[in-house]
């Protein structure tokens, strides 16, 4: 078993993961509930969440996730770069996961705009006057894609951290536990989203 | 005795880092200076949210309007709820004492991430002064109470945005802590220091630390609900809109019954930390006491429904609610069973630390047996949402979490400040602290069975000597209440100083000078042997 010396000296790395793993946990629990939720109000009107999610763009939808498979693909690979110590291979690839993680982003900006466009928004005089199962699965579909891509903008940051840090070479192939937990909270942003776009996107 | 003279180290409170003066506490990412941080953060709260309790006993000593009218009434006992409950019995006992001792206890020179566990108290500090402030600003204090049910929660024109952001900060800051005590008893213990012979305060805050990981995320996720339906108008809880209020009663539930045992376990590792030191024996059945933490955090995760028996809810979920509730009584009944045998033959030395972990068992238990009367279906539905219900959980929450805090300081004072307080007036203190708690609490029992409803400003005439015997026990403890700490104070300051191991206590904390050195530490001892064993192995080496 390790043990630290002094107060100054930097985390192990298994130590750092452990940490990481069960702020994940916390994470998919945060959700969960949101999860049950839709559970229990599915169940209950799922007549019109079928209707609702006739409403959303599934082609959107799939293209944001092939995006978000990708990008959790390229920093992987970011990892794997790093740990071989091509810095130059393992920054691009870090940039292309902001890169494709920005076309998620955008995306999502589009189809958002297009709904308030049909003041299909919460709040609003059309919404207020669907049935109130349409009214929920959109409550449902703005809490969870919103929360979800705030995620994605933490994510953004903690990328861009890691860009500097390898730049200035913090992280190195003897160190990079900042993004392999990095990386491991993208991999979470991506499996959220794979649970999300089937429940809102494709139970037409 | 001492495990190492530590004349090479000056202690954490003399220790001069990076920073000088006040930077040195508010940018320390000592554990032991956090765990302080946390200490006097808990006891301004204490008072501010104590004087408001005050102030509700004083409106409820004769029926109609005393000194406030209803509103007023629902702000105060909102926010005194709200501060009792997400900025001092969640995080207390495990920020203060698990914070300064949790390291010094597993043989570790600090916590696993140092930087995140200062986070975590400027997230707590964040998240307490945006409840006080949620008192005085804009649309006026909140008034629904600390559990924010709905729809009123969302109807209320008054600040309860800003109350429920804080107590979403103050959760974030709870998951943070959690987390790090995990990985620091995972990763951090003094070699030779296996599961089996880790110290049993540390236990219970493993125990606690992975209902703070698994549980406040859902109340989070609930908070943040119901600011998305003010804010937004989306309908999850609100009937109106198609949503399900009794849904929200039980996300919060989920969360905050599984929070009782939060505030609660963390309370029993002090007193099992105090019982062996002060009967000069080992402790009564180790193992029983690590499985009880284990089963109390696992089993309390399933028992939130019984606070929802007149909600609506399925007769099988009733039963089975009551059922589970019966259950999680016996895990802790066990631990009482083991710390009154440890003290069955020993040579007891009733310092001022026992008496108040004594005075724990007994509260304690008059708090859980009266949970039993709720638990049960049918005497629920005469006791809900009566005084009877305040009672009880003032005899778990105050009486229990409070006094093992009170325990606690007394016992680990010496520790942290190396000096002593004066015994005879820490006895005095106990004397009003403990008859002011009954004379408080006892009567609600009584007048609650009677029907005297919770949340209320105004009363029949028929429970008015209930309710003065009730203030007048609440200005008893209040005067206990500041003898106490004017004592600790001055002992913390100018007492006699105190020697390394004042009470021939066995555990790591004891065998390091007062106060504690900055690194805790020399050299990292080895543990070759089970905790708390007196006598013939006084030495841990």
């Amino acid at each position: 078993m390790s043990v630290p010396t002094n107060h100054e000296e930097h985390i192990d790395s298994e130590t750092g993961k452990l940490g990481m793993w069960i702020f994940l946990f916390t994470e998919l629990w945060l959700f969960g509930g949101l999860f049950l939720v839709y559970a229990i109000f599915r169940a209950k009107y799922s007549a019109d969440f079928h209707t609702g999610a006739a409403e959303l763009n599934a082609f959107i939808g799939t293209v944001n996730t092939v995006v978000l498979l990708v990008s959790s693909m390229t920093v992987a690979m970011a990892l794997t770069a790093v740990q071989k110590g091509d810095r130059r291979l393992a920054l691009f690839l870090v940039f292309l996961t902001l890169v494709l993680a920005a076309v998620f982003m955008v995306n999502k900006y589009f189809e958002w705009a297009h709904k308030f466009e049909y003041n299909l928004f919460p709040g609003s005089e059309v919404l207020k006057n669907l049935p109130r199962g349409e009214l929920l699965f959109f409550g449902l579909y703005y809490m969870m894609t919103g929360l979800h891509a705030l995620h994605v903008i933490i994510g953004m940051i903690l990328l861009s951290v890691n860009i500097v840090k390898i730049r200035s070479g913090a992280v190195n192939s003897e160190r990079y536990l900042m993004l392999e937990n990095s990386a491991l909270y993208w991999h979470l942003v991506d499996l959220i989203w794979i649970f999300l776009f089937p429940l809102l996107y494709l139970i037409t | 005795m001492s495990l190492s003279g530590s004349e090479k180290q000056v202690s954490y409170l003399e220790y001069q880092g990076k920073h000088k003066g006040i930077w040195g506490w508010l940018l320390s990412t000592d554990h032991k200076r956090i765990g302080l941080l946390y200490l006097y953060a808990v006891i301004v709260f204490f008072f501010v949210a104590a004087f408001l309790g005050l102030l509700m006993r004083i409106e409820l000593i004769a029926p109609g309007r005393t000194i406030m009218g209803p509103q007023t009434y629902n702000g105060l006992f909102t926010i005194h709820g709200i501060i009792m409950v997400f900025v001092i019995v969640i995080p207390g006992l495990a920020a203060v004492f698990g914070n300064f001792f949790l390291p010094i206890l597993i043989g570790a020179r600090d916590v696993a991430f140092p930087k995140l566990n200062l986070f975590s108290w400027y997230l707590y500090m964040t998240g307490a002064i945006l409840g006080v402030l949620s008192q005085f600003i804009g649309g006026g204090a909140p008034d629904t109470g600390w559990t924010f049910y709905v729809p009123y929660s969302v109807e209320s024109s008054t600040n309860v945005i800003w109350a429920l952001t804080a107590a979403f900060i103050l959760g974030f800051s709870s998951i943070l802590t959690g987390l790090n005590f995990i990985v620091t008893i995972h990763r951090m213990r003094a070699p030779g220091m296996k599961w089996m012979r880790m110290p049993l305060f540390p236990w219970a805050l493993y125990a606690t630390a992975w209902i703070q990981v698994l549980a406040t995320p859902i109340v989070g996720i609930t908070l943040l609900m119901v600011i998305a339906e003010r804010v937004l108008n989306i309908g999850f809880f609100d009937p109106a809109l198609g949503g399900d209020p009794v849904l929200f009663q039980h996300l919060f539930w989920i969360y905050s019954h599984p929070a009782v045992y939060i505030m609660i376990l963390p309370a029993m590792g002090v007193v099992t930390e105090i019982f062996p030191t002060f009967s000069q024996k080992p402790v009564f059945g180790y193992g029983a006491i690590v499985l009880s933490s284990l089963a109390i955090a696992f089993v309390g995760y399933f028992v939130w429904g019984h606070h929802m028996f007149t909600s609506g809810m399925s007769y099988n979920a009733r039963w089975f609610f009551s059922f589970l509730t019966f259950i999680v009584a016996i895990p802790s009944a066990i631990k009482v069973f083991n710390w009154i045998s440890t003290m069955y033959g020993g040579s007891i030395d009733m310092k001022p630390p026992l008496l108040y972990a004594i005075s724990f068992i007994f509260l304690f238990m008059i708090g859980g047996f009266t949970g039993l009367v709720l638990g049960s279906l049918a005497t629920n539905v005469q006791t809900h949402d009566t005084a009877f219900v305040v009672a009880h959980f003032h005899y778990i929450i105050f009486g229990g979490m409070g006094f093992a805090f009170f325990a606690g300081i007394h016992y680990w004072l010496p520790k942290m400040y190396g000096r002593m307080y004066n015994n005879k007036v820490a006895n005095i203190a106990w004397v009003l602290n403990f008859t002011g708690f009954n004379l408080l609490y006892f009567p609600l029992f009584i007048i609650g069975l009677q029907g005297m409803p919770r949340r209320s400003y105004d009363y029949l005439p028929q429970f008015e000597s209930g309710h003065v015997l009730s203030t007048v026990g609440a200005f008893i403890l209040i005067s206990g209440l500041i003898l106490m700490v004017y004592n600790l104070v001055a002992g913390a300051r100018r007492g006699p100083v105190a020697p390394a191991n004042p009470w021939k206590g066995v555990t790591l904390e004891w065998q390091i000078p007062s106060p504690p050195p900055h690194e805790n530490f020399d050299e990292i001892p080895e543990i070759t042997s089970k905790p708390y064993l007196f006598g013939s192995n006084t030495d841990t080496k």
